[in-house]
């Protein structure tokens, strides 16, 4: 019989590393990918679900279930990502106040390409997932973790609520004003007939 | 309902998290609203677009990596149980160093009192051990307030106590 998140916890708190493992194996790729998602670097995202699972093992001893493992451990996960995101933004307004400056360069505004571009010309520079992980990139902070949270960990409106600390009303807002964002930005996606699905997610 | 109270539970909607009553209500305005229709059929589209995603699965030696750290953690020391919060521990320290200076004496001038002053105080211990005295402000009011006048004190007797006499 498979045993719940909070029972491992539990059974790691009173001494046993091997529900440890199956916590690790249960949730590596999960944390990996929504990590991956929020920072975009392969080795960042790594770096930080590593933290995410020792900060989880750092505290096992203080552990006491009053909330599902998942909402303790992504919001975990959504801090240390959102203060990556920010350290990494200071460091690169430090490298562009410090580099001589490119014109070019600095013309060149890191978004997606306007509407009007075709897809056919934008598929040439990128490949199509890679337009759509832009996509939520874009996205603010607290939208981009919502729909993360929402599509691919299919968590309740409840738990997304308390990760984000707000209410399930405001969340239900937030999720609805990403998902028109994206809407917008993956338009010339969303006009094809729908393709077979080849990653994962809830199918709506 | 309004366009603008869809919004807020289309989602809920479409992934079929709403109750019945907002189901309903969303499905009566849906009926009604074209462009509302259209922004639901084109979020069904959209979530089947997210799906395309591919999954990032870790690198090979993230559980190696993970469990190497694990073992670099520093283990318990013999005597955490004692101390299970540092700041408590500080806050407990903090108490007792607080006690002591608390307790200290405080004016060691003050105690050593000459030998005059200590038969005075003596003198008078008998009134101010006296209860039905103390407890009769008036009266009280009588007691010399100086006991640097010795003259004074000796004349003035208690009216009502016959052990006052000092």
């Amino acid at each position: 019989m498979t045993r719940s998140d909070v029972q491992l916890m539990l059974d790691v708190k009173a001494g046993d590393d091997e529900s440890f493992n199956l916590l690790l194996r249960r949730y590596r790729t999960p944390l990996v990918n929504f990590l991956y998602r929020m920072v975009r670097d392969t080795a960042t995202a790594e770096d930080l679900a590593q933290e995410v699972f020792l900060r989880v093992y750092r505290a096992r001893k203080e552990y006491s279930p009053s909330a599902k493992f998942t909402t303790w451990m992504f919001r975990i996960a959504t801090n240390l990502a959102l203060n990556s995101i920010r350290d990494n933004r200071h460091k690169q307004m430090e490298t562009s106040i410090d580099a001589p400056r490119n014109d070019e360069e600095d013309s060149a505004p890191r978004e997606l390409p306007s509407r009007e571009m075709r897809i056919d010309e934008h598929m040439v520079e990128r490949d199509r997932s890679q337009f759509i992980r832009s996509a939520i990139t874009s996205l603010p902070e607290k939208q981009r973790v919502a729909v993360l949270l929402h599509k691919y960990e299919e968590m309740d409106y409840g738990e997304i609520a308390r990760i984000l600390d707000c209410s399930e009303s405001a969340l239900k807002s937030l999720l609805f004003r990403a998902y028109e964002t994206l809407r917008v930005q993956l338009a010339p996606l969303v006009a094809q007939p729908v393709r077979t699905s080849a990653g994962e997610g809830r199918q709506s | 309902m309004k366009c603008e109270d869809v919004s807020k539970e289309l989602i809920a909607y479409l992934d079929r998290r709403a109750n019945s009553a907002e189901r309903r209500d969303v499905e009566e305005h849906l009926v009604a609203c074209e462009p509302c229709r259209t922004r639901a059929e084109e979020f069904r589209k959209l979530w089947s677009v997210l799906d395309e995603v591919p999954v990032t699965e870790p690198s090979f030696g993230f559980d190696a990596r993970l469990r190497q750290r694990i073992a670099a953690e520093p283990k318990p020391r013999w005597f955490a149980w004692l101390v299970p919060q540092p700041r408590l521990a500080f806050a407990m320290a903090l108490l007792v160093a607080l006690s002591v200076w608390m307790g200290r004496p405080r004016d060691k001038a003050a105690q050593n009192l000459s030998a005059d002053e200590q038969f005075q105080m003596i003198e008078h211990l008998g009134v101010l051990e006296n209860y039905d005295l103390l407890s009769k402000s008036d009266v009280l009011a009588e007691v010399p307030a100086a006991p640097a006048q010795p003259d004074q004190s000796d004349d003035q007797t208690p009216p009502d106590n016959g052990g006052g006499t000092l």
